[in-house]
């Protein structure tokens, strides 16, 4: 399914998340959390936006000179004894991958967190490609959905955030978990259950948080300590990452963990921080053979365009944290791996407009999204952008709403059209307004009829709001202010002439 | 002092109280105030749906309009229309006629509050309202204007007004313009949590500076039967004035 996690259209997935009351109060709660610990940790700092500004610079840098620091990172990475491979479409990557799966003879391989391997759907090929392989998703989350018969991820920090203890605890009763549902009880049980997995384990796969281009070394950034094991144990290690995971130097690793664990979880530095690589000469651990597939899948195509800018996201998930249209719709809403504004702009650049092209409607454009970016995308912005792309396309198609959208842009163009519209809209709204008796929002409702119905976009205002119709032209701001002046002019020449006398 | 009014289409329509007060208080404070019948719509309504060339013409009408009578200020009723007038000059980056008068009018145009605050220097307006209210910060006067200070401010000072603070202010509240009407699923489920949160603050009237979101919280309290009086902070700051009440500020704020 690559990126997609539904076949439905988006208003049907907006209608089934309404019904997850759970998940709905599991978001707010998640997001009002987050809120209070994100922000404390970007205060410790002091200068916040200073931070954001250096994070910004060293991402733009990074994306504006990818070509040469992809190259400066795999030479370093060759230099050390391991393999890059260059994976245009998400059919090469799986396919190289596959290939050191045949070649190591691997029978066990545990996996750590990773975005794009779920992006690339790997798991489930693999698994498809090899009858007598194993494969384990150590990070707790992704372990339950794995569980629970690979279940979609709904956040790409908290991919679980749907589910709840209970859930969980259902989930593992059915590997042999006997506890309750505290969620320590839980952990626990998870990790006996992984740990002995792990010493078996013949081939690690993890994702990447940053690749270091001047040392070659791949940083990863968690709190559960499974991808360093994943990186210990097995002999071999593969490291999937997009292409745009690069930073020039380690000195840019460490501004970006910095904005990255305060962004995603709201810590100073998650438990583990580790930079690793091909095990080198004196080392007594970390992979023999080591190989990092740098996966494109659609990803240049945002190079030199509107939407270059996506490419310097870190995955810290902080926007969907404060996206007031995730906090009801939920990941399952968006209906792709990549949710929340992140998700809205990235989806249809991985995606395409037909699975994804009304992402990007679904935002109020709050802004709340840009605000919080550590580095600063602007994605309210990269928003806009994608519908200018996507109503090129619905001019084509015509429609209603694309009609009325061409006839607010005529009538708020011209000023004797505007001018008509304050005259004429009363008497038009009135044509879809009906008398009834609410009259509970003061100083706005009047006891006179109330648009709630109507075609196209008035109905879709209507269908959730009463609209006043417009007050009589005479009682119009217009005709108002132009009175009032009138008798301003009126009260001046009476004082003139009285005092001419 | 001469100042252009920016009266917006949203108030153009749907509000005249909110017009009207603004222009009282405005020359209660010395402005002489100018209404060009020109102008229109900032052009988010189209901008924000992507339709960019169409919306050429809007934002260069309106230039045009409110540039026609010389000025020193121009003033507005709505955080988010004027964040957009704001925003001209990159809009009109590459129409190389428009662009230098696209600073000009960016340069000199206030949201009514800020412009009360910031420039005017008012502290305290005069005003007198007796009740219980919460004040709705809308996101592109808070986020894209940057102004978080003034409403509340001035709001301080409204004899009898006891103002409670909002939950989770900073959740926007749903309206988004054609969003609103585009997707109505997800907007009333934001409004709804608004609505919710309004409502535990115990406030009989609901103050903001931008009739946008006023109209749709106030069509879905309506729409729901619940009770709240809605009011622009310039009605607020339009209430019982007593001109001896009204103070300026010391200190100029930064
Ligand atoms: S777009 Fe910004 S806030 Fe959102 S996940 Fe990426 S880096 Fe984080």
């Amino acid at each position: 399914m690559g990126i997609a996690t539904s076949d439905k259209p988006l208003l049907a997935r907006v209608k089934e998340s309404e019904q997850d009351k759970f998940m709905q109060a599991s978001v707010a709660k998640a997001q009002d959390a987050q809120h209070t610990k994100r922000e404390d940790s970007r205060a410790l700092l002091g200068n916040w936006e200073e931070w954001r500004e250096l994070g910004e610079q060293i991402r733009q840098r990074a994306i504006a000179y990818l070509p040469d620091y992809l190259e400066e990172f795999s030479n370093n990475v060759d230099k050390n004894g391991g393999d890059v491979f260059f994976a245009d479409t998400e059919a090469d990557a799986v396919d190289y991958i596959q290939k050191i799966v045949k070649e190591t003879g691997a029978k066990k391989l545990v996996k750590s967190k990773s975005m794009v391997t779920t992006e690339i759907d790997m798991d489930k090929q693999l698994l498809a490609l090899n009858k007598g392989l194993a494969l384990m998703e150590t990070d707790l989350a992704e372990f339950i959905l794995q569980k629970d018969n690979w279940d979609e991820p709904t956040h790409i920090v908290f991919p679980t955030l749907h589910k709840n203890r209970d859930q969980v605890r259902e989930i593992f009763m059915k590997l042999g978990y006997e506890g309750d549902n505290d969620p320590e009880h839980l952990a626990r049980f998870a990790r006996k259950y992984l740990r002995e997995y792990f010493l078996q384990a013949d081939l690690g796969v993890t994702g990447c948080n940053f690749a270091v281009a001047d040392t070659g070394m791949i940083n990863l950034v968690t709190n559960e300590g499974n991808a360093d094991l994943t990186m210990a144990i097995p002999k071999t290690q593969i490291v999937v990452m997009g292409m745009e995971r690069i930073v020039p130097t380690m000195a840019d690793a460490e501004v970006l963990d910095n904005l990255l664990c305060r962004s995603a979880v709201g810590q100073k530095l998650t438990s583990y921080v580790t930079f690793a690589g091909q095990q080198v000469a004196g080392e007594t651990d970390g992979p023999e053979n080591f190989h990092v597939v740098i996966v494109d899948n659609r990803r240049s195509e945002a190079l030199g365009t509107q939407f270059q800018s996506i490419l310097q996201c870190i995955r810290c998930g902080a926007c969907i944290n404060v996206c007031p249209v995730y906090r009801h719709i939920g990941g399952h809403g968006y209906g792709s791996i990549y949710p929340g504004p992140i998700g809205a702009v990235l989806s249809p650049i991985l995606g395409g407009y037909e699975k994804f092209g009304e992402l990007p409607y679904a935002s109020s454009l709050c802004g709340a999204c840009t605000e919080t970016c550590p580095v600063k995308i602007p994605l309210h912005k990269l928003l806009i952008q994608h519908r200018m792309v996507y109503t090129d396309r619905l001019k084509m198609q015509g429609g209603l709403n694309n009609f009325m959208m061409e006839v607010i842009g005529i009538g708020t163009g011209f000023p004797f059209l505007f001018r008509s519209a304050i005259r004429f809209g009363r008497p038009g709204l009135r044509t879809m307004a009906h008398k009834t008796d609410r009259l509970t929002a003061l100083n706005f409702i009047k006891d006179e009829p109330l648009v709630d119905k109507g075609p196209g976009l008035v109905g879709g205002w209507a269908d959730v709001r009463d609209l006043p119709i417009p007050p009589k032209h005479k009682e119009s701001f217009r005709s108002w202010f132009a009175d009032h002046k009138q008798q301003q002019k009126l009260a001046q020449a009476q004082k003139d002439n009285s005092s001419d006398k | 002092m001469k100042v252009v009014i920016f009266s917006t289409c949203v108030v153009d329509l749907e509000f005249p109280n909110v017009g009207k007060a603004m222009v009282e208080v405005l020359e209660r404070f010395g402005c002489d105030c100018y209404l060009p019948s020109d102008q229109i719509c900032c052009g988010q309504p189209t901008y924000n749906s992507g339709y960019e060339k169409g919306t050429q013409r809007t934002f260069r009408n309106q230039v045009d309009a409110l540039l026609s009578v010389e000025s020193d200020y121009i003033v507005g009723p709505a955080g988010s229309c004027v964040a957009m007038l704001r925003e001209y000059p990159e809009l009109l980056k590459d129409d190389p006629e428009y662009l230098g008068k696209a600073r000009i009018l960016a340069a000199k145009t206030y949201e009514f509050s800020q412009f009360l605050w910031r420039i005017l220097g008012v502290e305290n307006a005069g005003a007198e309202l007796n009740g219980k209210a919460t004040y709705h910060r809308s996101c592109h006067m808070t986020r894209l204007l940057g102004e978080a200070e003034s409403p509340y401010a001035l709001l301080e000072h409204v004899k009898g007004l006891e103002m409670v603070p909002l939950a989770n202010a900073h959740d926007c509240c749903g309206f988004g313009g054609t969003f609103s009407a585009k997707e109505p699923e997800i907007s009333k489920q934001m409004v709804d949590e608004k609505v919710r949160h309004i409502e535990e603050t115990g406030a009989e009237i609901l103050v903001s500076c931008d009739p946008g979101c006023l109209m749709n919280i106030g069509g879905r309290f309506n729409r729901l039967g619940k009770p709240i009086k809605i009011m622009h902070l310039a009605e607020v700051l339009n209430s019982n004035v007593d001109e001896r009440r009204i103070t300026y500020l010391k200190q100029m704020p930064v």
